[in-house]
Formats: C-alpha cells, structure tokens, sequence
C-alpha cells in the first residue's frame, strides 16, 4: 500500500474528487467575495463597479447588525446549554432499566426527524398561539392571561422550539457515550464510598467530557446557520427582536434585493464563525485527545 | 479486624441459582482463595461479599456485625477488580487518593498515605501519569493502592493476575503474598487456577456449580480430597482417575493415583505399559504410559530418567498414598 508507484496510483484515482469538491467549494466562495465588493443590487441594475468595500460597511455599521450577531450567540448558547443538560439527564434516565425501553428510546429520539420548518410551524400554530394554542388553554384554565410566546418573548421561544429539535441528538450520542462507560469503574467508586452523586460528578462527568465537546461542536456547526425556524415563525421580528446573521442576510437579498450587501455579510458570518470555531477549540478542543 | 462470616448464603439470577447455600467462616488475617472452573460462581460470591450484589436469602456478618443488607461502601472492603477499574481520567496519585478523598480526608493526610502506599508497591515515579500510559503490571499495584490506602477489615481480589503474562504474573503473585504478610490483613482471593490457589492460600474454598466442595489448607487438599472433584481440581499434573475392574481390586469404584506417586522401573511393576509422549523439563519429565488393561496414565518422575516414546516400562503407584472413591464420587478412609 506504501510503495511510490501505488501512492501515485492512488494519488490519480481520488484527483478527479477532490478536484470536484474543490471546484464545488472554490467557485461559490470566489463568487461570494467578488459581488461582495462590488456594487450589485437587482432594483438598480445600472449601478455597478466597485465601491470600496461599502458593502461591508453598510452590512457591519446598519442598526441590525450589532444585535443579530448578539441573538446568533444567545441561540446558539441557549440551545447549547438546554440540549446538553436536558441530555444529560435524559440519557441517564434512559439508560435505567425501565419498562418499555424500547419505545421511550424511539419517543425520545423523533423530533429530530421531523423538518425544521414543520417543527416550528406546529410549535408556533399549535402550542404557542395565544387565542388557540395549548398553552393558551393551559393558562386560562389556570385562570391566568395567556401568553404571547413569539410577540413577547420572540428570541426564548425560538430557543425552545430550537432545544427541542435538537434534544434527541445530544442525547443519543450522551446515551451512547454512558453505555461505554464500564461498570465497573462505577462499581469501584461505589467501593471507594462515592454517593450517587459524586459518581455522576467524578466518574461520569469526566467520560462524558468527549462526547459533550462532540455535541458542542456539531451543533454549534449547525445553530450559527439556523434559519427555516426564524422565517416561519417570527419572521425575524418584532423588529429585529429575533433576527440573526443569517437572517439578516437573507432580508438583505431576497427583501432588499441588495445581492452586493448580502455577499458581504456572508464573508462577515464565516468570518465570525471561525473566530467561533477558534474560541470553541481552545477551549474544548483538547477533550478530543486520546 | 476482618473476620467474615456466610451462613446459607444464596443468590440467584431470574430462575437460576448460581450461589446455593453457603456457610463460610474467614477468620481475621487469612489469605482465603476461592478455587473452582470457569462460572461456577465465584466472582458472584466475592460481589456478594463486596455489597455488589444483594443476596437472595441468607446473612452475612462481618467482624460480627450484620452486614447482609449494608452498602458496599459501609462494608470496609476494599475490591481490586479483573479489569483493574482504574478512573481513567486521573493521574495515579488522584486514583490511589480517591478513597480517602470520599471518605472527606484533608489534602495533607491524603498526601502522606498516597506516598506510603506508593513507596510500598514501587509507584512512586508514576504518581503523575495516567493509567492510560502505564503497563499492566504497574496498573494492576495502582489498583492495590487504591485499595490499600483505605487500610479496610478485608481485601477481594477477582482474578487480578489473569490479564497479565506469565512471568508478570508470578512476580506480582509473589508481591500479593508479601503484601499479605507485612499488612496481616485478611484477603479473599478469587482465581481458576489451582497454582494460584495453591501457593499463594492460608486456606482454600474450592467451589463448583455454586456449592463449596471442600475448605482446607492446601495440603489438606491435596492430601485428602473429600471427593472426584476436589482431587482431579487441585495438583498439577491432574491426578489419574482409574475406573473399572482395576479399582474393584482395591474395593472402589475410582481409583485415584497422583502422577507423581507412581514410580517408574524397567522390570518387575505393578503395570506395565508403552510410552506414549514424554515432556522433558530437566527437572522434572512428565511421560503419558499406555498401561494395558487400563488406559492412559500420567506419570511424573524425576528427570534424569532416560525413557523415550515408545519404550515399554513398568509402574509401580505407592500403596500408601492411594485415593479411593465410592461410585458417588466420595473419597472413602
Ligand atoms: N448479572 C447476572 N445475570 C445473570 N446471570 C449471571 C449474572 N452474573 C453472573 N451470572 C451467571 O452466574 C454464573 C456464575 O458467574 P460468575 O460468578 O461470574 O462465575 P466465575 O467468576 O466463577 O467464572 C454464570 O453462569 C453466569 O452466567
Ligand atoms: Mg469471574
């Protein structure tokens, strides 16, 4: 396998792939940041030439942006923070020998199949509605007021409903990571005379530390760019109550039609994104270890 | 103070009864070692000791105090698992303090016993690794030390050498047996292999099936057997079992006859027979002697006896140190 005529062979027969994926990632990206410095809005076709990196300008210094870069950090953390302690305690709870095994494990795992954009339409229409939906009943028979979930508490809800879908893959990976913990490190603590809960802090906690970083890091992957669940409920509002980069960028091309500005804002969310990404590694990176 | 006692200890699995009833006395400072085949119960005993399991009828007192229903932790044992059951995630030292950490001990007191038990198993320039990074022996002492810092009334040790190689394992067994000598604390020691067994017991609890067959010295095991099971368990190589009309002749239904109690002539034996394969070691040959109208015989003798596959050579097996059974299976006096 090692040898110089079968590395070269092997070198030719993956090229035409890695050419593929390259030429798939290099264009659009090439693409992004030449519009990104030009001025490109589809409601004046005749403005055009570069602009001295305005697009940027106008993206980072428009009144939005501060507070969507701020509610991208609040959802991801918020989101964060509920799946992985929820996980945790589920997984735990799970992993009892319960009756029904079986079909809790499958009743805890589906919202993940379920689409975004239903999800969140069935949270919003079926749940959070204030004169219809199941809290609403659950508040008057309480004899309180309801609550308008998505008017007045627009950014927690999409938290919520956000939890929810991700629920299941934190705790699918955390089950799996406490099934491979061996019984009998817990039993020798057990010996040792740690309670219940100095067992979950010094011996499951630590096991658990890899597949927590692995949960971080893939959702966070995936929250920065949480989209579908914003245009169906709130539609980034009350104002700008719970638009996000993402967001932000969308109603800067498809409402604005300003494909410059919104070129621009991309490169700034990848940017951002990677400061993320950077701060996250050094921080948990090293759980990664063997 | 370490003295345990089992009286009808019972435990079962569903429907299966995998302990049936058993009475054991360990006394203070014994080396007990719990002998038997593969699933026959043993590590269910040692957990059932430990507090790991609950027993399904039965008591248990230790140092006379009821201990049926308490905790593990409440017991004052200390267990070094098969596998070690390190907390991989901790340095040595943080794994050997662990005990004494729970137990609420100050960072100065849980110093001073990590370094003493340290200096006693030679782990002394490996406080600071983790288990990850250390070998199977230095593993294994880790997981002594850990039991050893909690100073508890008894040790259980299941099968701690059987994942070590040969030559490790006899050293660490040598180092099991000093460790009992210099602490005189009782140790219960759980093994499948009679040399273990053997060499390392004050006295020795052979058990099959869940029931306990015998309990003795090892000397009395082997010395007198109470019955087929004990004598083709313990001594190595096995004692030759001799059925059919060669055992009516001495009014039993097995005759027992140890390899090494058969002497080997070239004329004028007991039996007569054709060598089949022969082990020289130097010390010691272990020969396999087709004796007519009886079948196949291990045989040990001294090694410079010069015999080869195929020679024919006469037995003569020492009359005094025969073995009788009667058609149960129980040694008869
Ligand atoms: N938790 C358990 N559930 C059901 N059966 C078990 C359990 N633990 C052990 N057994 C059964 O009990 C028997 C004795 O097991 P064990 O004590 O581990 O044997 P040994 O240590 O002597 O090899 C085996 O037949 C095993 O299958
Ligand atoms: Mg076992």
């Amino acid at each position: 396998m090692a040898t110089q005529s079968s590395r070269s062979a092997a070198r030719l027969m993956l090229s035409p792939t890695v050419i593929l994926l390259l030429v798939w990632m290099i264009v659009p990206l090439a693409m992004t940041l030449w519009f990104s410095l030009k001025r490109y809005n589809l409601l004046y076709p005749d403005r055009t030439g570069f602009n001295d990196f305005g697009n940027y300008t106008r993206f980072v210094l428009s009144p939005a942006f501060g507070g969507a870069v701020v509610n991208t950090l609040i959802l991801v953390v918020g989101v964060l923070v509920i799946t992985v302690v929820l996980g945790i305690l589920i997984a735990l709870l799970i992993d009892q020998p319960i009756w029904g095994q079986g079909i809790v494990r499958i009743l805890v795992i589906s919202p993940f199949f379920i689409m975004p954009p239903v999800a969140a339409l069935i949270w919003k229409n079926m749940f959070m509605n204030p004169t219809n939906g199941l809290f609403a009943e659950a508040a008057k028979l309480l004899g309180m007021a309801p609550i308008d979930f998505l008017g007045q508490a627009p950014l927690a809800s999409i938290i919520l409903i956000v939890a929810w879908q991700w629920l299941p893959f934190a705790t699918l990976i955390l089950l799996t990571a406490l099934q491979s913990l061996s019984s009998e490190e817990l039993e020798a603590a057990e010996m040792d005379g740690a309670g219940a809960i100095q067992r979950f802090w010094y011996i499951m906690l630590p096991h658990l530390a890899r597949a927590i970083t692995v949960v971080v890091l893939i959702q966070t992957i995936f929250l920065l760019g949480i989209f579908g669940e914003i245009l169906v409920t709130t539609n980034g509002g009350p104002g700008t109550a719970s638009t996000t980069l993402p967001y932000l960028i969308y109603k800067e091309a498809l409402l604005d039609f300003d494909v410059g500005t919104a070129a621009a804002g991309g490169v700034v969310a990848v940017i951002l994104a990677n400061i993320v990404a950077f701060f996250l590694m050094r921080a948990i990176g090293k759980n990664l270890d063997a | 103070m370490g003295k345990i006692t089992l009286s009808q200890v019972r435990k079962s699995f569903g429907e299966v009864d995998v302990i049936s009833g058993i009475d054991l006395d360990i006394e203070d400072g014994e080396f007990v070692v719990f002998v038997g085949p593969s699933g026959c119960g043993k590590s269910t005993l040692l957990r059932l000791i430990a507090g790991l399991e609950d027993t399904t009828s039965g008591s248990m007192q230790i140092d006379g105090q009821e201990a049926t229903h308490l905790p593990p932790a409440k017991r004052g044992l200390a267990m070094v698992f098969q596998s070690y059951a390190l907390y991989p995630h901790m340095t040595v030292r943080k794994n050997i303090a662990f005990p004494l950490k729970m137990a609420g001990m100050t960072a100065d007191e849980q110093a001073k016993k990590v370094a003493h038990a340290a200096n006693i198993l030679n782990l002394t320039d490996y406080l600071d690794r983790r288990p990850g990074q250390l070998s199977g022996g230095q593993r294994q002492r880790v997981a002594i030390g850990r039991a050893i810092v909690r100073e508890p009334a008894a040790f259980l040790f299941d099968e701690p050498l059987s994942n070590l190689d040969a030559a490790l394992r006899v050293t660490m067994r040598q180092e099991i047996s000093e460790l009992h000598q210099s602490l005189k604390t009782t140790m219960i020691y759980v093994t499948h292999d009679q040399v273990e067994a053997m060499t390392m017991a004050d006295k020795i609890v052979v058990l099959n099936a869940g029931r306990i067959e015998q309990v003795g010295s090892p000397l009395e095991l082997y010395h007198s057997p109470r019955n087929l099971f004990v004598a083709g368990f313990i001594g190595s190589p096995k004692m030759n079992l001799i059925s059919g009309a060669e055992a009516a002749k001495y009014n039993c239904a097995t005759l027992g006859v140890r390899p090494e109690h058969i002497g080997v002539g070239a004329g004028d034996g007991h039996w007569q027979g054709v060598v089949g394969l022969s082990e020289h070691l130097g010390s010691d040959s272990f020969f396999k002697v087709s004796v007519d109208g009886i079948g196949t015989i291990n045989v040990r003798a001294n090694g410079e006896l010069n015999v080869r596959a195929g020679d024919r050579i006469h037995l003569s097996p020492d009359l005094e140190k025969l073995h009788r059974f009667d058609a149960e299976g129980l040694a008869l006096k």
